[in-house]
């Protein structure tokens, strides 16, 4: 049967592959293309709260803010699943509220990462908190943010 | 003793390599036949050495030897000895021995069972083969030593990291690893095929196998890692677009393209340089996927070794192997003749979509992967998560299905377009029928893409089945038979995450003991929580009964987990199974007022999508067995009737 079909020579058969190679070469610009306007839209910025106050973000659109968790700051709802905390870079700092189950290790003067977006009243509503998944790993965004436990002092100048 | 012994077998392999490759050139370049005659038996030792090196490290993670840098580090002398035994793969070195072990056995098997290829392709494979494993040996004899000795040694380990205590887990990076190692092979053959000159339908009998093997593998990977995540973490989700998960995806989705294109090579012999430079593309992704795994580049849960050295080892690997694979197919890829054509209304022309569509599809992952990377370099912290993700692949995957409902009906090189729609009219049906139930009948507003889910998977449903229709079921080859059970698989988990993301309740409570909850038609009543001890960790237990109507169904028992060793709280929550979805319960942490936070999920028909996955899986080895078996007896009809190559006697 190969040789029933290779007999099929001419000027058709370039044809085809020039369709194909044409074909594919549209798939790839259009694919770059959509993934390029959807990062555009869809990425989430990440932010520190003071770079968060400095870039003046606008409410309701997604981001990631990271920062530790004030010391004294978690107040948890009479409901028992709302849990109000403020993050803080040690330059600024930012209420937020989460509704959920938190990570294990989410705690004061730890690390975390909330995502979500500010409200009107400038409280940042998490929909999801990214906490210290174990004792070795800590969100990457984190690294340059240190806290010392004897002085309460955070340290974001890494960043 | 035992980890120099291991050494020793290591660095006695990487000279084999060495010499494997050698001689290939010998034998293919200069046609030297004494070199022709060394060249599988070396393949097969050093596969042996190889895996030999492997069952050392297990013996001495199993032994606990505490005097083992490795060991150490990822044990502990308590520890289940299934977690030690897993324990040996748990981590950066032995998983890159591991890796290695594979592919040296793999290449050894290329050498003892591959019938299909000519000689000069066969040993060209082999030394491309050798190539490749050359550059692992040296990753691990020069930058991740698992034998590495502790002086003095420990007194006790440190403990595998509790998350990894988990017996899907223990066996879920085995499993991609030898996927990824097939489509290393595919690649060697692909490499070897080009320095020969001999990219044809034989070719792609040959890699096939390997490729159906690794695809089965990357599924029940990919499967049991998001079934583990979905369980273990208690978040309730079954995919999160994480760096290592898109690692493993990625892989997967070439592979599908290519054994795709390559059932059209070896059935038409047509898409010849297309095959080639996917099984070009499929190694690529899986050696992207273990660099962006393994050099902790990426922000992930499961990247463990954050080490540069071993990131740039690996990009310097890839440039090396992918680089060079290019390269060479740009240097041949004119002496690849084009194949037979075909009509635009043909089941080849299908294929091509799909390949087409699947390579989209990988490209999106890849930017989205890649993209923080690249803005981190221009100083810009960019997180790029499941709102990209899903925005650009679920539509894709959509029209991909539509492809699948339309494909395998139409006929090979031309069909007719009015017999081709008489033959989608079931189908068709079935998701206008779809489509009016949901609509109909869905208790709540439903968004566009999970609707289209349902009614693509009743669709695609319907035409899998189809190429059975008027067939003597006896009679039908048993890789058709796995290209239905596949395809209908694709059906049964797109309907499960359709059905998961359009109708799971979720509730969020404060429970104090004696409280019950609604969800779903089901009670869920909080008796109360105590303390409970487990072999290496402590935890605190709800005890949840579950009631439907006045009927306990069952008492759930999610626990709030502390491992001491290293310290880490874990939670383990519980899923009830019912036919129709599956209750998923998660215990929080202690409130005031002896109140317990409590997660209560009702996912319907949640469990679909691994299910689906399975039958995939599943049709993949029946086309696996079934294509072998075929090879084999064609194989032993050729050698009676005398003939020199038994493809071409059938050809």
């Amino acid at each position: 049967m190969v040789a029933v079909t290779s007999n099929r020579a001419g000027p058709k058969r370039k044809h085809q592959r020039l369709i194909l190679v044409g074909l594919a070469l549209a798939a790839m610009i259009g694919g770059v293309l959509l993934a390029m306007s959807a990062l555009r839209s869809q990425a989430a910025y990440f932010y520190t709260p003071a770079e968060a106050l400095a870039a003046k973000v606008e409410p309701g659109r997604a981001i990631r803010l990271g920062g530790m968790v004030e010391a004294g700051s978690i107040k948890r709802h009479a409901n028992g699943t709302t849990v109000d905390f403020r993050l803080t870079d040690g330059k600024a700092t930012v209420p937020a509220s989460f509704t959920g189950i938190t990570p294990d290790l989410f705690a004061e003067n730890s690390g975390a990462v909330a995502e979500g977006a500010f409200g009107e009243d400038g409280v940042f509503r998490a929909t999801n908190i990214l906490a210290k998944h174990d004792e070795r790993y800590m969100p990457r965004e984190m690294e340059g943010i240190k806290y010392d436990p004897q002085t309460h002092q955070v340290d974001a100048s890494g960043q | 003793m035992i980890a120099e012994a291991g050494l020793a077998a290591l660095w006695l392999a990487a000279t084999l390599a060495g010499l494997q490759l050698l001689l290939a050139w010998l034998a293919v370049a200069r046609g030297n036949a004494d070199a022709a005659r060394f060249i599988r038996p070396l393949a097969v030792a050093q596969g042996v050495l190889a895996g030999l090196a492997m069952a050392l490290l297990i013996v001495l993670f199993l032994i606990s030897d505490m005097s083992v840098y490795l060991v150490a580090a990822n044990s502990h002398s308590l520890k289940p000895f299934i977690y030690k035994f897993a324990g040996a793969w748990g981590n950066h070195e032995g998983s890159m021995l591991l890796w290695v072990a594979v592919m040296s056995l793999a290449g050894g098997a290329v050498a003892l069972f591959e019938r299909s290829l000519d000689r000069a392709t066969h040993f060209a494979t082999l030394g491309a083969q050798a190539a490749i494993s050359l550059g692992f040996y040296a990753f691990l004899l020069f930058a991740s030593n698992p034998f590495q000795r502790l002086n003095p040694p420990a007194v006790e380990g440190q403990g595998l990291n509790p998350l990894l205590q988990d017996p899907g887990l223990a066996f879920h990076p085995p499993t991609l690893y030898f996927g990824y190692v097939g489509l290393s092979v595919a690649f060697s053959f692909a490499v070897g095929a080009l320095l020969t000159r001999q990219v044809d339908a034989r070719f792609a009998r040959a890699i096939r196998p390997w490729v159906l093997g690794a695809w089965v593998l990357l599924t029940i990977g990919i499967a049991a890692g998001s079934y583990w995540a979905y369980y273990e973490l208690g978040w309730g989700g079954w995919w999160f677009w994480d760096p290592v998960e898109n690692a493993s995806l990625m892989p997967w989705l070439a592979a599908t393209a290519l054994l795709h294109s390559a059932s059209v090579l070896a059935a038409r012999d047509a898409l010849r340089a297309w095959t080639v430079m996917l099984a070009v593309v499929a190694f690529a992704m899986s050696m992207i996927g273990t660099f962006l795994v393994r050099s902790g580049i990426l922000t992930s849960v499961h990247a463990f070794a954050v080490d540069p050295t071993r990131g740039s080892f690996i990009l310097i690997l890839l440039g090396l192997y992918i680089g060079g694979a290019l390269a060479l197919f740009a240097m041949r890829v004119h002496t690849v003749n084009e194949g037979a054509r075909f009509d635009p209304l043909s089941r080849e022309a299908l294929l091509v979509v799909n390949n087409l569509l699947l390579c989209v599809i990988l490209g999106l992952v890849l930017i989205g992967t890649l993209y923080p990377l690249l803005t981190e370099m221009l100083g810009q912290s960019v997180s790029v998560g499941p709102p990209y993700f899903n925005a650009v692949i679920g539509p894709i995957t959509l029209v991909l299905m539509t492809a699948l409902v339309v494909g395998p009906l139409l006929r090979w090189r031309r069909d007719e377009s009015g017999a081709a729609l008489r033959r989608s009219a079931p189908a068709i049906g079935a998701a206008l029928v779809t489509l009016i139930a949901v609509l109909l009948f869905a208790d709540r507003p439903i968004g566009w893409l999970p609707l289209l889910g349902l009614v693509m998977a009743a669709a695609v449903a319907v035409a899998s089945v189809a190429p059975l229709w008027k067939r003597n079921l006896r009679r039908t080859p048993m890789f058709t038979y796995g290209m239905v059970i596949a395809h209908l698989g694709c059906a049964v988990s797109l309907a499960g995450m359709a059905s998961e993301s359009a109708f799971s309740s979720e509730r969020l409570a404060a429970a104090a003991p004696g409280d019950s909850f609604e969800i779903a038609g089901y009670t869920v009543t909080m008796e109360g929580v105590r303390p409970y001890a487990g072999p290496n960790w402590t935890a605190m237990e709800a005890q949840l009964v579950v009631r439907r109507g006045a009927k306990v169904i069952g008492t759930a028992r999610p626990q709030a987990r502390y491992f001491t060793d290293p310290p880490t709280p874990t939670n383990e929550s519980i899923q009830l199974t019912r036919w129709n979805g599956q209750l998923y319960l998660v215990l929080g942490e202690a409130l005031e007022n002896g109140r317990w936070q409590l997660r209560i999920w009702w996912k319907p028909f949640v469990t679909l999508i691994w299910g689906g996955a399975g039958l995939i899986a599943l049709g993949g080895a029946l086309a696996l067995v079934g294509r072998v078996r075929r090879e084999r007896k064609q194989a032993r009809l050729a050698r009676a009737s005398g003939a020199e190559h038994p493809q071409e006697a059938l050809a």
